[in-house]
């Protein structure tokens, strides 16, 4: 009977996403587990597990100073911050992507990391900023991400918030304010010009653990809600007219979607500079395993984003060691062929 | 059942007026048409009857005045199926019916949400084809997985935008069947935008004639499909005969403009 067939392979499927999810959480800790023993630091993978173990269990476990300091104070939360910056360039994407119904919106090509790089090259080369101090550079970057969002909403609702309109105001931002970037490259001193293409590189060498717990912290809320409204998120991918008779208020809800993908991205970024790919790559290739319910494929591209960023940084650390490269030149090195085989491989079906 | 009930409906985007002084009522069951020639306010007053756009007048469904009503609640009541569904869509054919169950559902789903479903697929015809991506499926697929969607939704009053419009011949007629079985049969008041007035002829059970934004003539199709309508609503000389008690339309040619 092709009912009972149905529902066998509606349960199939479920359980394929279910496998999908464990095994690439599971993935992430083992090469999570790999990556707090790699370094230029020569330190053993035992001296490195006793001090991870001995910062845990305070007592139980006994390891050297160094080996304390360079796991806890440099590794971990590298590794940390590569998972939770990861996941979240992830979920922005895919909540960009399914609101405006494009594939080629993300952080990066809204122009939302344009802004960033704008901010913090106006901190670096101008020396003002919205917050002074330690956070001259962080603050001005975060502020300019959000104004970034802002301004392409604002401009949308001009002209009556479509989708489209969106993503044309998005790319006119980029290059504007890629323009003020360059425009400020010119006036500024060598160093200072050295300053902000080492922040556009994109890296987490910048992390420390005050950090990796805001990003978790805004995370862990965001992730939530965005799950809590994945229904909506689905509706709204298949178009306004449909997701408004589905009873879901169009507007308002594009409004807090595009709030909450920009604040995650900009706390984010501003923290790790301009990376790039991740927030374009890891959605389209889940929502290739998975499908487009954003039950499961908002944490499941949260987790494959985070695979890739932790994996690219990995490599970034070892590939030329001692020298370790920006992981946002890795991941783009890595993205754009794997994104061009995605691409030609769609065409030919 | 449900009773439909549209009073000095007006709407207008800045000063363009686009539909003025729409008045009718109807209930379940029926299968009522509007047609009239593009631009004439179809498609606007079938969003303007799911609440969509905010028009002036009243829209009530069994004496409840839809803007009034919470859009959670009018989701249960109204199913609507636009023209031009996204034909890029990656989604599959389950996950996109089962959308169709969002004003029922709180979050995870009930064995009742993926047996309507079941049941939706199977109705259609569309039940091999629950894996496939929209992308992959041709017009009249994927038109049948959209009516499939309003079904689940579980609503006694369907709205559909030109649901024929890139169907074939037989696809059409059979879409025209489903939809008159649902509507007629069922007991649901379903409500179409329909450009074919052959179709709209043979299959609805009351038609709306729209021009510029007002109602020319509504009833029966036989007696709402005249020559005299015809040429006052699409400038066009015609021919109307009937056949099994249904009015055919034979368009002679475009009358000189004067």
């Amino acid at each position: 009977m092709p009912d009972t067939d149905l529902r066998s392979a509606f349960a199939a499927a479920r359980r394929k996403r279910a496998l999908f999810l464990g095994g690439t959480a599971l993935v992430i800790i083992l090469l999570a587990g790999v990556a707090v023993t790699l370094g230029s630091a020569d330190l053993s993978v035992a001296e490195v597990y006793l001090a991870v173990f001995a910062g845990l269990f305070p007592g139980h476990f006994v390891a050297t100073d160094t080996a304390m300091t360079i796991v806890w104070d440099y590794r971990l939360h590298r590794v940390l911050m590569a998972i939770a910056a990861g996941f979240g360039l992830a979920i922005s994407g895919v909540v960009m992507q399914g609101i405006l119904r494009n594939p080629l919106a993300s952080p990066f090509t809204l122009g939302i990391s344009s802004a960033a790089a704008t901010g913090a090259s106006i901190a670096i080369v101008l020396g003002v900023g919205v917050i002074g101090g330690d956070f001259l550079v962080v603050g001005n970057a975060f502020v300019f991400a959000l104004l970034a969002a802002a301004l392409i909403y604002g401009m949308a609702r001009v002209r009556g918030m479509g989708a489209e309109s969106m993503i044309l105001a998005g790319i006119a931002l980029m290059y504007l304010f890629s323009a003020v970037t360059s425009l400020l490259q010119y006036i500024g001193s060598s160093e200072q010009v050295q300053e902000v293409v080492f922040w556009m590189f994109g890296s987490l060498g910048r992390s420390n653990w005050p950090k990796v717990g805001i990003i978790a912290a805004i995370l862990a809320v965001s992730t939530i809600y965005l799950v809590y409204r994945a229904w909506d998120l689905n509706a709204l991918a298949e178009g306004d007219d449909i997701a408004e008779s589905l009873g879901i208020p169009v507007k308002r809800s594009m409004t807090v979607f595009m709030l909450i993908a920009s604040l995650i991205t900009a706390s984010i970024i501003c923290f790790t500079g301009t990376i790039g790919f991740i927030g374009l790559v890891a959605p389209h290739i889940t929502r290739m395993i998975v499908g487009t319910d954003h039950r499961f494929l908002l944490p499941a591209s949260g987790l494959v984003g985070a695979l890739l960023l932790l994996g690219a940084d990995s490599l970034a650390r070892t590939i030329l060691a001692p020298t370790i490269l920006p992981v946002g030149i890795m991941t783009a090195f890595l993205g754009v062929p794997f994104f061009i085989a995605l691409f030609l491989r769609g065409r030919g079906e | 059942m449900i009773n439909l009930s549209v009073r000095d409906l007006s709407y207008a985007v800045r000063d363009h007026r686009i539909l003025s002084d729409i008045s009718f009522d109807t209930g379940s069951p029926a299968l009522v048409g509007l047609v009239g020639p593009n631009g004439s306010g179809k498609t606007t007053l079938i969003r303007c009857i799911d609440g969509i756009l905010r028009s002036e007048g009243s829209v009530s469904l069994d004496g409840d005045e839809i803007s009034a009503l919470p859009r959670m609640e009018v989701a249960r009541r109204v199913a609507y199926v636009p023209q031009g569904i996204r034909n890029n869509s990656t989604a599959t054919v389950f996950d996109a019916v089962l959308m169709g169950r969002r004003p029922h559902l709180s979050w995870s789903l009930g064995k009742k949400d993926e047996e309507e479903v079941v049941r939706a697929l199977e109705l259609l015809g569309v039940e091999d084809l629950a894996f496939r991506q929209l992308r992959t499926l041709s017009g009249g697929e994927r038109q049948r997985v959209m009516i499939a969607r309003a079904l689940t939704q579980g609503s006694p009053l369907l709205l559909l935008d030109e649901p024929t419009s890139a169907l074939d011949l037989r696809n059409a007629m059979e879409v025209m069947e489903l939809i008159r079985r649902l509507a007629v049969d069922e007991g649901r008041l379903a409500i179409m935008a329909i450009h074919d007035l052959n179709l709209a002829a043979r299959y609805c059970t009351g038609i709306i004639v729209l021009c510029g934004g007002k109602i020319v003539a509504q009833g029966p199709p036989a007696e709402v499909l005249t020559p005299e309508v015809i040429a006052r609503v699409y400038g066009v000389d015609a021919v109307i005969e009937h056949r099994n008690e249904i009015p055919y339309v034979f368009p002679l040619r475009p009358m000189t403009k004067t």
